[in-house]
């Protein structure tokens, strides 16, 4: 065993671990990022290039965006050692309430838009309340919640249908950032490239795009100057350059396929900052580490004086905000409110944060991972509905996707214990 | 004759060599007893006899029975009468003693079982290891010590030819392990052949015939204990150097009163009409420790948990002074906040975040001071759980290592270090060297001197009256909920303890 070399610096030892050994233990990681691009890769051969096509890379971004802001609260939920059932009956429901605020009793948007999270935020609290106050299991309180916001939406639209919205809610969801970049350079890139079809480059989607990589890869190098000081036993070199290259170039491509057609999606930017709140919420700040403490070991949290009671209740509350917010994106989309909407969706939800990596059993999962789950749900949704397979189908796959990812878990843990 | 014989057994966990040639041999009809630190690698040794880990994961030969055994899993070692009880036993609570019994081995015809039977044949079970219980009990219903005797009936059901028992006592009461020793005496005259392995160095020398020493995954003495064997003897072998002293020296003035508890009283949080702790009065001063004796169940965990925090029990009464001042430990984090911490008895699962790493549960009960906004400052927090590593001397590669894959001791000393991190007055300490072996219990004392010589005031519950004996200035007696007597140290004695409980 390669134990040799250690650091210059007194209060840390440097582990460097042999490449195999890094990659085993970390296998999970590489190996999600690892599907994604295989499972895109794939589809993007089988579909003749329409996978990856400026249109559809915005539609993939567009058509998951409310999986992936539920997922984020959703991934919470899990790591606090709880599951909610009741998230897309929620969403149908928000979005029921905001069509009959709109249409029906002609409110504002801005009003709609701010009573809708709050109410999400209440029935989040409402249900949080009873797991975390009376100790009665999520998933009971949550099924529950399922059937109680199906019901309620579908009595609150009569069993109708009801629409459409006006321009300004609708382009919560189908709405793009205006290039604030001069027209005529998009213009004469587009020439300079000689892309035949497209008149215009979004010059702002291409400088996020750059901007979001060389921040990212930016962040990466100070971590991993740290780690080193610190004797973190960090990945190896050639591990941290090629995911940092292939992420970052990735990045760019998708911001560089989006400027193609009509820039920033409203709804990316959406996603894209509560990622990173997100993420920066569940690393780097006490509520976070707490709610990692309090999945791993309920009465070990307890007895080191974090108030666990209101962490679970503050997880649910959460997550019936960010229902709350899939539900009037999900609405703009659709342009409609029905009462089907959101049927069935707590379950793609929940796939993507197991996929992602979390544990059942809480303590375990990131934001990063269920945002990964989602997006690889999801280019198996759209690709598989490009090349017309059946909805029958799509569903024993995905099925089996998810099985396979947390076979892949458990053994992957086995073998390491 | 050698009923197995294990030699030259090595076993390599990716980076450790866990075994390194051992060799154990039990003769047929002794009680063998396998002896050494925690981590030395008795459990490894364990996994291998019964087939955890498969013939071809280790190196070695083992013969058992006159015949060459390779297993490859538990059923398969179990079929040849190998039956191992674990430390943490393996019953199901919901279920009778006689469905227990004859678990996985129902008395059956076709499907359907024969209670009548399986009734009878558990009797006999019973009367054998001499638990007075009907088979129909619920398991849920009765105590440790008997549960222990229906997992060895358990083991005779099933044609045994070799029991082994992993730390047995470990959860019982001093009386009830005297019962399970006598037990295990009395199958050696029926002919059972078994192997103990165990900490307790009294209890070795009353049962075993052989006693096994490893350290560091070696063999390093087969010892004769029928011509008798001193603990001394036994315990330079697992050390590995001569222990003169089993507590630090040390040499105490306890100043000022630091926490003063009055008119302590608890109830049961389930069953509302039973008085837990009755009207519970203790003090402890500045520089002190002291001890709290009594039997399992006498509610000392209780007292310390319902002050700290009112973590357990319900219609708390009473009043904590903390220098004088009365002091609110209605929540936990009130009770951290105004000094006080308390070390829970069972650490993996009330103390540690085992799945976290050794910085995460370092700084888990006093984030405000790695964290500015309740932003974690994640560098500070590494040099926190460093300064710790140090200072405890926990023993691993780096505060990086998840908790889970250290030793009892080693585990300890980060819950230690969880605590110390708080900057507590008064630290109450319930069992702190339980299931820890001899070298780290003595650092676990000097960490207990040392906080008593800094003035803080420390609160040692403990059931090995020993330890208290060797550490505490001043020693409670606790019986059935009220503390029904204090000794000073130069007075108290084991005897004296023990009247002071029974006379009650």
């Amino acid at each position: 065993m390669d134990l040799a070399q250690s650091d210059t610096n007194p209060t840390a030892q440097v582990k460097t671990k042999s490449i195999g050994q890094y990659l085993s233990s970390h296998l999970r990681q590489y190996g999600l990022l690892f599907a994604l691009i295989a499972v895109m890769a794939f589809f993007q051969i089988v579909t003749d290039g329409t996978l990856l096509r400026a249109v559809n890379v915005t539609n993939l971004l567009l058509q998951n965006s409310y999986i992936i802001i539920m997922a984020l609260g959703m991934l919470i939920v899990i790591v606090s050692g709880n599951i909610d059932l009741s998230v897309g009956s929620v969403m149908g429901f928000i979005g029921a309430l905001a069509a009959v605020m709109i249409v029906n009793m002609d409110q504002s948007v801005p009003l709609t838009i701010v009573s809708c999270l709050v109410v999400g935020g209440l029935i989040g609290a409402a249900q949080g309340y009873w797991v975390a106050y009376w100790k009665i299991p999520s998933f009971i309180v949550t099924l529950a919640g399922m059937l109680v916001f199906r019901g309620l939406s579908l009595w609150l639209l009569e069993g109708q249908s009801v629409g459409p919205f006006p321009k300004e809610f609708q382009i919560l969801a189908t709405g793009f950032v205006p290039d604030i970049f001069p027209v005529s350079w998009g213009d004469s890139l587009a020439n300079m490239l000689e892309i035949r079809r497209v008149k215009h480059v979004n010059m702002l989607a291409l400088f996020t795009g750059v901007a979001a990589a060389a921040t990212m890869v930016w962040i990466g190098l100070r971590q991993r100057a740290q780690n080193r000081l610190y004797g973190i036993d960090d990945e190896p070199k050639i591990f941290f350059i090629a995911r940092n290259v292939i992420v970052a170039a990735a990045l760019i491509f998708v911001m560089y396929k989006l400027s193609l057609f009509r820039g920033l999606p409203n709804v990316l930017i959406t996603m894209g900052v509560l990622t990173i709140i997100y993420a920066f919420i569940t690393e780097t700040t006490t509520v976070g580490r707490r709610i990692y403490a309090l999945g791993g070991n309920e009465k070990a949290a307890k007895l080191s004086g974090i108030k666990t009671e209101r962490l679970t209740f503050l997880a649910f509350t959460n997550m019936g905000v960010l229902a709350a917010a899939a539900g009037l994106v999900f609405a703009a989309r659709l342009n409609t409110a029905t009462p089907k909407a959101g049927f069935a969706l707590e379950l793609d939800v929940i796939a993507a944060v197991f996929i992602g990596g979390a544990s059942m059993s809480g303590g375990v999962g990131t934001i990063i991972g269920a945002v990964v789950g989602a997006f690889l749900m999801g280019v198996l949704n759209n690709g598989m509905s490009i090349m017309g397979i059946g909805i029958d189908y799509q569903q024993m796959i995905k099925g089996l996707v998810l099985l396979a990812a947390v076979i892949f878990d458990v053994y992957n843990k086995n073998k390491q214990g | 004759m050698a009923l197995l014989s294990m030699q030259n057994i090595s076993k390599t966990f990716p980076g450790v060599k866990a075994l390194d040639q051992v060799n154990l041999d039990v003769q047929q009809g002794e009680i063998h007893a396998v002896v050494g630190e925690n981590g030395a690698g008795k459990s490894t040794l364990m996994k291998i006899l019964s087939g955890v880990y498969p013939h071809g994961t280790y190196e070695g030969k083992i013969q058992f029975d006159g015949v060459p055994a390779q297993f490859a899993s538990i059923s398969d070692s179990e079929r040849q009468g190998i039956i191992i009880i674990h430390q943490e036993l393996a019953l199901v609570p919901q279920l009778s003693i006689a469905e227990n019994i004859f678990l996985g081995n129902e008395r059956a015809k076709s499907g359907v079982i024969d209670w009548r039977e399986t009734n009878r044949r558990t009797e006999e079970l019973l009367a054998k290891v001499g638990l007075s219980e009907a088979p129909s009990t619920l398991v849920d219903n009765i105590g440790v010590g008997k549960q222990q005797l229906v997992e060895i009936a358990k083991a005779l059901s099933k044609q045994v030819k070799l029991l082994i028992l992993d730390e047995p006592t470990a959860a019982l009461q001093e009386n009830d392990s005297r019962k399970l020793l006598d037990l295990m005496l009395e199958l050696k005259a029926q002919g059972v052949t078994s192997i103990i392995i165990s900490h307790k160095l009294n209890e070795v020398r009353y049962v075993a015939d052989t006693v096994t020493v490893i350290r560091d995954g070696m063999t390093v003495s087969r010892l004769d204990a029928k011509a008798g064997l001193s603990e001394d003897e036994i315990v330079r072998d697992m050390v590995g150097r001569e222990m003169t002293h089993r507590f630090p020296e040390h040499q105490r003035s306890p100043g000022k009163v630091l926490l003063d508890v009055r008119n302590w009283n608890v109830w049961h949080p389930e069953h509302t009409e039973r008085q837990v702790i009755r009207d519970a009065s203790f003090a402890v001063r500045a520089g002190e420790v002291v001890g709290i004796a009594g039997l399992m169940g006498s509610g000392r965990t209780e007292l310390a948990m319902s002050i700290f925090g009112r973590s357990y029990g319900r219609n708390i009464s009473g009043s904590v002074k903390l220098n004088d001042n009365e002091i609110d430990v209605s929540t936990v984090d009130k009770a951290i906040n105004a000094g006080i911490s308390y070390v829970t008895e069972d650490r993996k699962t009330l103390g540690l975040v085992l799945d976290e790493t050794i910085r995460f549960n370092t700084t888990l009960a006093n984030l405000e001071d790695v964290s500015s906004g309740s932003v974690l400052k994640r560098n500070e927090e590494t040099r926190v759980a460093e300064r710790f590593r140090e200072a405890l001397a926990i023993r691993t590669p780096s505060v990086f290592q998840k908790t889970m894959n250290l030793s009892g001791g080693n585990q300890q000393k980060v819950v230690l270090a969880k605590w110390l991190f708080t900057e507590p007055e008064v630290l109450i300490l319930d069992e702190p060297t339980r299931g820890i072996d001899v070298g780290a219990k003595y650092e676990i004392y000097t960490i207990i001197n040392d906080l008593a010589r800094q003035g803080k005031g420390v609160v040692m519950i403990s059931s090995e009256m020993p330890e208290l004996l060797g550490m505490c200035d001043r020693i409670y007696v606790m019986n059935e909920g009220a503390l029904v007597g204090e000794l000073n140290a130069e007075d108290a004695s084991q005897e004296r303890i023990m009247s002071l409980i029974v006379n009650e």
